[in-house]
Order: structure tokens, then sequence, then C-alpha cells
């Protein structure tokens, strides 16, 4: 089990049933598992509508930004980042509204 | 270059910032900035740029003033209605401060005139309100080497960022493919409050002044994300520039503008557009809905509504709880059939789809609840289109065999959705074109539009 901190917005949380941030105990082993494992993870036990508008192959849909500790996960290796414990990773759907 | 004492005295409160001064005022009277889009961001833009002095403001947009648009672009005023954007803008401007030399650019920006109206501007300010047209702004400032203040807003959150400026990335540095275009939702859908937008303005303001004055901003390389509704700000750390990155990268494919509207499969634009998605016998007027219900028969109506005094209650007060003065008249000029509970009572009358059928008319209206509580239309009942996957029973029930099933939203769209839906699953329905700003337009304008 691996506990991370889950938050989303900018739209991001409409498909997660309007939750903002969740706590919740993966089943993957810490260390090992990565985003790659998260994703469906959180597709098949998190989401709660149209798993389209959340992933797209193995990684998140275009226009999502993905945030790992306060950090683009980008400059944490994005899929292939290990999952430690109280790991923060927010979800962000860009706007585009002016 | 100087500074008279009318403009020393103006500008004394911001020069006397140790990091401004004289040379910091001296450089912003020298700058030149471009504001794209003067809605709800471009609005504070705009204007404290304008007031704090820069030289040059320019100023884009193709749109007129709505009346819509003045909750939170407060820069226009009620009798700019129906006047362009970058006139009621300047003209604003100009009573607050005349020293600015402002250029009007009213028109759409594209891939043909995009260079040519940024190349004389320092900084460009994105205040868009849609995707091709941040797109096709990134590429412009790389391809010329401007820096882009980006801000962006929706319900109660905003983002900024400031994009290709000292290393940092841009934008497709972040967003290398668009998203799709089911997935972006616009002001006119999602919302979004005055505030909300005048604070991410003002942010984006600040930095211009910084990068002007103090050629630094403390959003390159970072973004601000804001939670209006929670109060939470917050900032993360970006990318850089990425190396492979199709515009800004080490081998570019991307040198001159490209399509953005093809780019994105989405319009310059954030108005909603009208889709087809079901054959037109699927699909009703307003004007036949208007006469369906003028023609039910009001012994039936009369005789369902007494047969079905429970679900008729039920529906009436849900109606009554939430319907605004407009609706009314659509009430006195209509005879809405109420829901009827036994086939008896519709039994006459159940014989074909036609179109002069005077079978009952139930109304079942799949907006939000929240649009639902603005205004609706008498008798008209609320399931939105998402919730009807597990609302099915319910709506079969609400219209058995021998009623028409009219399914409505606002503009017609999501209620060809529904009745896709709902034909899957066997219940007979038709959509209403255009929903009800059509019924506001053609039948009865007393209906409010939001």
């Amino acid at each position: 089990m691996v506990s991370l901190e889950l938050r989303f917005s900018g739209g991001m949380e409409l498909l997660f049933g309007g939750t903002k941030a969740v706590t919740v105990d993966v089943p993957l082993k810490a260390g090992a598992a990565t985003m790659r494992d998260l994703l469906p993870w959180m597709r098949d036990h998190l989401l709660k509508e149209r798993p389209e508008l959340f992933m797209d192959g193995d990684s998140v849909r275009p226009g999502i930004l993905v945030l790992i500790n306060d950090a683009d996960w980008e400059l944490e290796g994005d899929l292939e980042y290990a999952l430690k414990a109280s790991d923060e990773i927010v979800f962000i759907s860009t706007l585009h509204g002016g | 270059m100087s500074l008279s004492n009318e403009e020393i005295e103006r500008y004394g409160r911001q020069m006397i910032l140790p990091n401004i001064g004289r040379p910091g005022q001296l450089a912003i009277k020298q700058a030149s900035v471009l504001v794209v889009g003067t809605g709800g961001l471009g609005a504070p833009v705009a204007m404290y740029l304008a007031c704090a002095g820069i030289g040059t403001l320019g100023l884009v947009d193709h749109d007129t003033v709505a009346v819509s648009n003045i909750h939170r672009q407060v820069i226009h005023t009620e009798d700019s209605v129906g006047v362009p954007k970058t006139t009621s803008a300047r003209k604003a401007l100009e009573k607050a401060n005349s020293h600015v030399r402002y250029v009007e650019h009213n028109l759409l920006l594209d891939a043909s005139n995009a260079l040519a109206t940024l190349r004389p501007y320092d900084v460009i300010v994105d205040c868009t309100d849609n995707v091709p047209t941040r797109y096709l702004l990134n590429d412009a400032c790389v391809l010329l080497g401007k820096p882009l203040v980006s801000g962006s807003a929706l319900r109660f959150d905003g983002q900024l960022t400031v994009y290709h400026y000292r290393n940092g990335p841009c934008y497709r540095c972040l967003f290398p493919t668009p998203p799709p275009p089911e997935t972006v939702t616009n002001c006119d859908d999602g919302g979004v409050l005055g505030p909300v937008t005048g604070m991410l303005g003002s942010l984006q303001a600040l930095e211009v002044l910084k990068m002007v004055a103090l050629g630094e901003s403390a959003f390159a390389g970072r973004m601000l994300l804001v939670d209006g509704l929670a109060g939470a700000f917050r900032t993360v750390k970006l990318r850089g520039r990425q190396k492979e990155c199709a515009v800004c990268g080490d081998a570019p494919t991307i040198k001159e503008l490209v399509d953005y509207v093809q780019f994105c499969g989405a319009r310059p634009d954030d108005k909603t557009k009208p889709v087809k998605m079901i054959p037109a016998n699927e699909r009703i007027t307003v004007r036949d809905l208007h006469a369906r219900l003028n023609a039910v028969p009001t012994t039936t109506a009369a005789a369902s509504a007494t047969a079905a005094a429970d679900s008729t209650t039920k529906a009436a007060s849900i109606s009554s709880s939430a319907t605004t003065d407009g609706t009314t008249t659509a009430a006195n000029s209509t005879t809405v059939t109420n829901v009827p509970t036994t086939s008896s009572a519709a039994a006459p009358a159940a014989t074909s789809t036609a179109d002069r059928s005077p079978s009952p008319v139930v109304l079942l209206d799949v907006r939000a609840p929240v649009q639902f509580g603005i205004a609706h239309l008498p008798n008209s009942i609320n399931v939105p289109w998402r919730d009807l996957p597990s609302r099915l029973d319910e709506v079969r029930a609400l219209a058995p065999n021998g009623t028409s099933l009219v399914v409505l939203c606002r503009r017609g769209n999501d209620s060809q959705r529904a009745v896709a839906k709902l034909r899957e699953e066997g219940i007979e329905c038709v959509d209403v074109i255009g929903g009800l700003e059509a019924w506001s337009a053609d039948v009865d304008p007393e209906f409010p539009r939001y």
C-alpha cells in the first residue's frame, strides 16, 4: 500500500464526483510502483464518468497538467516516477476562458 | 525621453517604489504592449497598464459588447452594448489616461494577420477565450521572439504563467497536443465570476509592469493556480523549454504560422456551436412545440390533469419553486398537459407520432438543475442529461404510451444527446431544435436568456 494525496482542479474534479482532494491508500508498492500504474488504478477505482476525458493511451489526455509535489511531472520522469508515501499528486485541466 | 511634471505627479506613487523610480517609469513609458482580448481578463489588464503609463497600448478584439459581458468585462458599460469592444475599451481608457497612445485592432487574429499585428509590440498579453487563438499567439510570439503573459479563468478557477521568457517553456512545450474539443468548457457554458477574471487580469498587468520596468517575472517557468472558491493560491514549477518542442525547440518543425482551427478542431471563439447528432425526423421546432402544446384538447388536458393529480402536483411544485417572472407569459399562452399516470386518460389520442398528434405532451428539460432554476417552461420536468442513464425508469414512468415525450435544453445540443440515449433504451421521444434560446427568439420573447 502507498498512501497518496490526490487533488483535482480546473474542472478535473467533475470527473471524480466533485472531489477536490482525497487521501487514498493505493494497493501498489511504494518505491516500485510508478505513475504508469497509478493512472489506470485511478481510472478503475476513483473516476466517476467518461474515462476518455481522463486518459489517452497509457497517459493522461492532452490538456491535463500533472503535478507531483508542486512540480510539473515532466521534471520528475512523468509516467516513470516512482510513487513514495505521502506524495501529493495534482491533476489540473487547463483553462482557456477569459 | 523625459517625464513632465504632470506625469511625475500622476505616477509618483509607483515611482517612489525603489524598484521602479525614474528609470522604471521611463521604461514603462517607452514600452508597447498588446492586449489580445478585451474581455474579463483584458479589461483589468488594459486599465492597469494604461493607468500605469504604458507608452503604447494595443487592443485586439473582433467582438462587440453584449450585456452578458458586463458582469466581468468591467471596462465596458451599458451605453457600449453593440459597440466594438476595442472602441468601447479605448474610450474608457482615454478617460483614465490621455497620455497613452492607444491602437485599436478590431479584427479576428488568425495566421494571416497575427505576425503583422504583434510585431510592433514588446510584450503580448493573452486574454483570449479559446484554444486555437492561444496556440496562434504562442507560435507568433516564439517566431517573433516576444514573451507571452498568459491568463485564463473559468468558474472560480484561474491560471497564470509567462511563456517563452527567460528560457521558460512555451505553451507547446507544456501542451504539444491540443485538448479534444469536447473537453474544453467555455465561460458561456461553464460560467465565470467577475472577480476571478479581475484577479487574474490584475496579476497579468503586474507581470507586464515588472517585465517592462525590471526585466523580470515571477512566472517564467512557473504557474499560478488559483481556486477562488477555496481561497487557495498555489505556484508550481513548470518544465523548462523543451528541446524537442515543435516551435521553440532546437530543431523546430513549425517555422511559420499554421491553420490553428484545423490543428485544434475548434473555432477561434468561445461560442457554443449547434451540433446535429440525430435525424431531422427526431426533432421539432419551437413553433411545432408551441402548436402541439396549444393543440392538446382541453378535455384531454383536464382529464389527464385530474387523473394524474399526484404527479401534476409534483411537477407543478417543481415548477413553481423556481419559476421566474419571465415564464408566466408562456404559461398564459400555452396549454401544457401534465403527466398522465394512467394510459386511459391518454388512450383516445394514443395513435401515432404524426406531427398533428393531439397526444399530451410531456416536457423533459435536460439542463443542469442550476439552469433549470433560472427559468423553465411551466410543467416541464428536470432530469439532467448526464443523469439519464441512472434515471431511465423515472423517465419511462413520466411518458407512458400515448404521450409525446419532448426533450429540451438551452440550445438544442444536449437534448439531442438525451434523445439518442433515450431512443437507445427504447423510449420514443423528440428534441426541440435550438432549445429554450429558440423558444425565446421565436415563440416567447419574455422567456429569459442567460
